[in-house]
């Protein structure tokens, strides 16, 4: 349809595949994410510590520079699985507010003022909606955790050799596997809350009060009701036992890194009681998202 | 051209409401109608048809699609215009229609090339980079067309396309509509309250009352027999000038106060009526012809008995 001619014509070019159309809200997502400038910033600043954690590392290993700056590399922190453990829980807390940020408008702004059944109504399904917001966060989130821990898990591997890796090759895998448990959580209930809660700044303070408000929960009823169970309801300690396990330390109090620490004994609340807590709480955000991602709203 | 619209026994149902009673039928033509009061059904009857809503008996072809078999390939053909906003507040007109485009299956050069094209299509073109939050209500409905024919489909589905429009903008609106109708290049299913709006896009029209189908009829037939209908009063020489009416019309019935009403054949005007009235010196006082053809169909529609279609 030609500008000059303004008559209507059908379309008879190529079209893209099928499988990739839930990548299209995810670009432009991104994209109202890029012309944001203090998102930028703050995004650029997740960069710093491993950016420090690399300097840190290559340190170790460069005798000149250590006599240079008259260091002694025998003091420094060890790397290990503590090492990484502290790396990821300092980048997850980052990765929260830079979600915080991102998230609430993901699926708000096509609520608002009533997009979504416009989406619906193309080739593209509830499912691959989800999966395209969802990999929005995905991105961001890798992008703090487990690439630049894989990048630091690859220096010191070249620095250190194959022993260490060897010896501390499970780090790879917790890095990997730890941050893509925070990944789908996180990103379930921030779209969830965006789905249900409109206004930007209110849906942020929401994600707040879900990730603090169910640590204070928890020790509430645990002292009301004189058990340990209400650690369940503490994302934080949700994902710190889960990360802990994941990098073969000891499940005590207080393991972990940042906002992710275990809060009750090991044993107090089993394992399967911590996973089975994170699958219910992804199970109530699609629930939540898929009663409010409709494109008819029924009377009944 | 084949059917637009083939339903079979076409059921939805919302709890214990039934919304659609079990429609069926198959309803041909470049641009159809959508007609009946509100509850009809109409607009389940288009989400139905979109598959945004699943029936709970019976099924539909749309376009050519099945409607729970086809879906994708429903929807890529297909452009929606749906009744109420929808529109996201903080994207620029072109950027938006070039979203939906590409959800279309447009690469994104191509989606950006059509865009452009649809916003100066539906004259948006000037406000194409201004942030849609800040359109009006005109705006926003035109914005909602340029979306709906960006990809360019083959079917199109406007609900209640002039809503909220003042005199100005509808005409507007209903001019584009026409164009898209003359380009046959997509087939339109069009629901609205306005009689008038479906009587100047529709060729055919389906009028629903309570979830079942009250009448479909053919427009321009109606139009056509319907211009064959006069109502004339005279003055004058009447009885002479009636009797000579007999000559060329099919039915003449007429009364001694002068008032009289006559069936023309096809293809015969009005013209020998006026050369009959001048040779008898007979004053015509008025000369009428059944216009309101849409809204006669549509009240005789809504009177008849639930499914005696």
């Amino acid at each position: 349809m030609a500008i000059h001619k303004k008559t209507y014509a059908c379309y008879a070019g190529p079209l893209t595949p099928e499988w990739s159309r839930f990548l299209v809200p995810a670009r432009y997502a991104f994209e109202e994410l890029r012309a944001r400038r203090f998102f930028s910033l703050f995004l650029l600043g997740t960069l710093l510590c491993p950016i420090l954690c690399a300097l840190v590392i290559y340190l170790r290993y460069n005798v000149a520079a250590l006599k240079a700056l008259q260091l002694d590399a025998g003091r420094w922190v060890p790397i290990d699985e503590g090492f990484f453990l502290f790396f990821l829980g300092f980048q997850s807390m980052l990765s929260f507010f830079v979600v915080a940020i991102a998230g609430p408008g993901l699926v708000a702004a096509d609520l608002a003022h009533g997009a979504l059944p416009l989406y619906l109504t193309r080739p593209l399904t509830r499912r691959g909606y989800v999966l395209g917001k969802m990999a929005v966060l995905a991105v961001l989130i890798s992008l703090i955790t487990w690439v630049p821990g894989l990048l630091l898990f690859a220096l010191q591997w070249s620095l250190e050799g194959a022993a260490w890796a060897a010896r501390y090759g499970r780090i790879a895998f917790a890095l990997l596997a730890g941050s893509w448990v925070w990944i789908v959580v996180l990103s379930l209930i921030v779209l969830a809350i965006s789905a249900w809660v409109r206004w930007k700044p209110l849906a942020g303070a929401v994600l707040f009060l879900v990730f603090f408000l169910g640590g204070a929960l928890g020790n509430a009823s645990n002292e009301l009701l004189r058990t340990h169970w209400g650690q369940l309801l503490n994302l934080s300690h949700l994902i710190g036992t889960v990360w802990v396990r994941l990098f073969g330390r000891p499940a005590e109090p207080g393991a972990g890194a940042v906002f992710f620490r275990v809060q009750a004994r090991g044993g107090q609340t089993p394992e399967w009681a911590v996973w089975g807590m994170l699958i219910a709480v992804c199970l109530l955000s699609l629930a939540l998202l898929n009663r409010k991602l409709r494109a008819v709203e029924a009377v009944r | 051209m084949g059917p637009l619209i083939e339903l079979d026994g076409l059921e939805v149902r919302f709890g214990y409401r039934r919304i659609l009673q079990g429609l069926s039928g198959s309803f041909s033509g470049q641009a159809i109608g959508l007609l009946g009061p509100n509850g009809a059904g109409k607009t389940t009857l288009i989400h139905t048809l979109l598959g945004l809503v699943a029936p709970s008996a019976g099924t539909a072809r749309f376009g050519g699609f099945d409607i729970r078999r086809q879906s994708r390939q429903l929807k890529a053909a297909t452009g929606y215009m749906p009744e109420n906003d929808a529109y996201i507040a903080s994207m620029t007109g072109v950027g938006f229609v070039r979203l939906m485009a590409e959800l279309a299956g447009l690469p994104p050069e191509a989606a950006m090339e059509r865009a452009h094209e649809a916003l100066f299509y539906v004259g948006l073109g000037e406000a194409r980079y201004r942030r849609l939050g800040t359109y009006s209500t005109g705006m926003k409905q035109m914005v909602k067309l340029a979306q709906a024919i960006a990809h360019g489909p083959r079917l199109l589905v406007l609900d209640e396309p002039t809503n909220g429009l003042d005199p100005p903008a509808r005409e507007r609106m209903i001019k584009l509509i026409r164009q898209i109708r003359a380009s046959g290049q997509a087939r339109l299913l069009i629901s609205s309250h306005l009689l008038r709006d479906v009587e100047e896009t529709c060729d055919q029209v389906l009028i629903l009352k309570e979830g079942r189908i009250a009448a479909f009829c053919d427009l321009d037939e109606e139009r056509r027999t319907h211009r064959r209908w006069v109502e004339l009063e005279a003055r004058g020489a009447v009885p002479a000038f009636f009797e000579e009416l007999r000559r060329f019309a099919l039915e003449v019935s007429w009364m001694p106060n002068g008032r009289g009403r006559l069936t023309l054949p096809d293809g015969l005007g009005t013209r020998p009526l006026y050369e009959a009235a001048a040779r008898h010196n007979v004053q015509l006082v008025r000369v009428s012809y059944k216009r309101d053809s849409l809204e006669e169909l549509f009240f005789r529609a809504m009177e008849t008995p639930d499914g005696d279609s």
